[in-house]
């Protein structure tokens, strides 16, 4: 309980916008965690049913009885479409900030802390690779991996990942390069600690702090490569799983015939995920950061400061 | 001080140099990416579809059938000569395509640039100025959401209202088939074509064309230009220069305007590198929404045919753009900022 209290003292402390971003963010991405989770109890169809009880569905029908989303071309449930979505979007996420974390992690505290041409060649390449567009590095990967493992969540997430390691190895190198040649670094040198060791527990732990903030953004940024991915035909196919950007570019050719019931809910979906996760990373940016946090006085009681 | 004006034109030169190992890199990353591809990429875009005599001739010209290393020194070679070599499925020069499908992009990733330049940095600055107030927080509500929108549901919905509000306002393409026929083409790029050849009513048709995808493709980088000024904004209000000019008895607008603003504009340009590559990168999805006829929806186009060669070609163009221009800012930012030099 008391380690619980000492990982929410920073919440607590927030105050008017950073608390307020922090909580509706939170409020939206654990809202698209039970959709993602409890899919098949939400959703009143699976995701590319096309019939129930041997009455087939109606093609592009407006949102109504039955179909509380409409349907598309495809005789799909739109809602339960949006639903198994979030679901796929969740495991591609997930799967692509993780991977992509833990290759940049070790890349960056190698390349900081063992320096020399190993360090200079990783950096030119990670130099590269992060002046290259972002989606366009996703899109040449998703289209080779597709073609050499079948398109799916595995491909798209590794499409996804390649775009942020330059991000952690730039992040973790930096901080490991400044705490290398800090006191107590050197302290535990002087002790005799090996290289393991202050890698391990001094710079990793000093590292490990800015990953939250990033992960987050980058996890909102990862849906909207995923969901590009997905309207380019370079993502997942929909008898796989549901895609919101998939069902956007079959929206696309909805358009001129005035049904907007494809493309909205899909679209909602996205542009709420990626809001919900981008104010939890803001909100956990001006929570953590001490540049930007402004901290709330709290009244302090002469008996509370005796304790 | 003799020192810092002689470190100015060796940090130009250390800058330039830096291009030659940057782009080497990049079209070795390129090369390397394509040759990953399985199998053979001449039967895997036109297989079906040449006898096998054909496909041979294809793979020989295509010099796919010669050492590694080999077609390797041909690509580089051919890059610095500027030949990009020529596309599987149609037998066409990728500079051909460049030069026919370029000018749309250019157009409207310009576009979009200027529009976002002319939304975001305004309101950026409001922000700042106006910290913690009920416009501040709007403001960057919509930065937020303006970037969490995906560049495809904003253009869809855009098509959507337009459809119902004004019935009959262009939604696809860059032009009514008349005015591309019309207009002569002297730089490929059909709005500044079309002022030289001085039509008016083809000048407004290209323009009406351009708004939708332009905005929808500005939307995508003003969020980030509102939150750097808007930061940028707070930190000049605090700095002691402002200080010392309130201090001086200059008017608080004057202060805020000459003083603060202007100095929280600078850091601007060192991003722009980094909006250039946003750009072309929501680029292609633009111009897949709105049918663009540009780079953007050949590589799609091209890559849909499985067509290596081709897609090799545009994303060693868009490669190198990004990195000249990135580098190039560097030089820019160097010559306004002298403590980048050191």
């Amino acid at each position: 309980m008391a380690t619980f209290k000492g990982i929410l003292a920073p919440f607590r402390e927030t105050t008017g916008f950073a608390r307020w971003m922090l909580l509706i963010g939170l409020v939206i991405v654990v809202f698209f965690v039970v959709l993602a989770v409890g899919a098949d109890w939400i959703a009143p169809y699976g995701f590319a049913q096309q019939s129930a009880n041997g009455v087939d569905f109606k093609k592009a029908a407006p949102p109504g009885p039955g179909h509380l989303m409409g349907t598309d071309r495809l005789f799909f449930d739109v809602w339960s479409r949006v639903v198994y979505g979030a679901r796929t979007a969740l495991e591609v996420i997930i799967l692509a900030v993780s991977v992509s974390l833990v290759i940049g992690l070790v890349l960056g505290l190698i390349s900081g802390y063992v320096g020399g041409w190993i360090d200079r060649v990783l950096v030119l390449i990670m130099d590269v690779l992060y002046a290259f567009p972002g989606l366009l590095l996703a899109i040449v990967f998703g289209f080779l991996l597709a073609e050499k493992i079948g398109a799916g969540v595995i491909s798209a997430a590794g499409a996804i990942t390649v775009i942020y390691i330059p991000q952690y190895f730039r992040v973790v190198r930096s901080s490991t390069i400044s705490a290398k040649e800090s006191t107590y670094v050197e302290a535990a040198r002087a002790l005799g600690a090996p290289g393991r060791t202050v890698v391990g527990r001094y710079l990793f732990g000093n590292v490990i702090h800015s990953v939250p903030v990033i992960g987050t953004l980058n996890a909102a940024d990862a849906l909207l490569t995923l969901a590009a991915l997905g309207f380019l035909g370079l993502g997942i196919q929909p008898t796989d799983g549901a895609e919101w950007g998939f069902d956007l570019s079959r929206a696309l050719e909805d358009v001129s015939s005035g049904i907007w019931w494809t493309g909205l809910w899909p679209g909602l979906a996205i542009v709420l995920l990626v809001t919900g996760l981008t104010l939890v990373g803001e909100g956990l940016n001006e929570t953590i950061n001490p540049v930007l946090r402004k901290r709330r006085l709290r009244k302090i009681t002469v008996e509370e400061t005796q304790k | 001080m003799a020192a810092q004006s002689g470190s100015l034109p060796r940090y130009i030169v250390q800058r330039l140099l830096l291009l030659i190992p940057m782009v080497w890199l990049t079209l070795t990353l390129v090369f390397l990416l394509m040759r990953v591809a399985p199998g053979d990429p001449v039967t895997a875009s036109v297989g079906g579809r040449l006898p096998p005599q054909a496909l041979e001739a294809r793979r020989e010209a295509l010099g796919l059938n010669e050492p590694l290393i080999k077609q390797y020194w041909d690509y580089l070679s051919g890059v610095l000569q500027g030949d990009l070599g020529k596309t599987i499925t149609d037998n066409t020069p990728i500079t051909e395509i460049i030069k026919d499908n370029g000018g749309a992009t250019l157009e409207l990733t310009v576009a979009a640039m200027l529009f976002a330049l002319v939304i975001g940095l305004p309101l950026g600055l409001l922000a700042g100025r106006y910290r913690d107030t009920a416009a501040d927080g709007g403001i960057r509500l919509f930065g937020i959401v303006s970037y969490a929108a995906p560049i495809f549901f904003i253009g869809i919905l855009f098509q959507l209202l337009f459809l119902n509000v004004f019935p009959g306002w262009p939604l696809l393409g860059q032009s009514t088939p008349i005015t591309e026929f019309t207009v002569p083409t002297h730089t490929h790029i059909l709005l500044l074509d079309s002022i030289i050849a001085g039509d008016g009513s083809a000048t407004v048709d290209v323009l009406k064309h351009l708004m939708l995808p332009a905005i929808t493709l500005g939307l995508l980088i003003c969020g980030i230009l509102i939150r750097l000024t808007r930061v940028n904004v707070l930190q000049t209000l605090q700095a002691d220069y402002v200080e010392a000019a309130r201090a001086r008895g200059i008017p608080e607008r004057k202060v805020v305007t000459a003083h603060a603003f202007r100095n929280a504009l600078v850091p601007v340009i060192t991003i722009i590198g980094l909006l250039v590559a946003l750009l072309l990168g929501g680029a292609v999805l633009t111009e897949q929404t709105f049918a663009w006829p540009g780079l953007g929806s050949q590589l799609i186009t091209y890559i849909e045919q499985r067509d290596y060669a081709a897609v090799q070609g545009i994303i060693t163009l868009f490669a190198i753009v990004v990195v000249v221009i990135s580098i190039l800012i560097d030089i820019i930012n160097a010559l306004i900022d002298p403590r980048v030099r050191y």
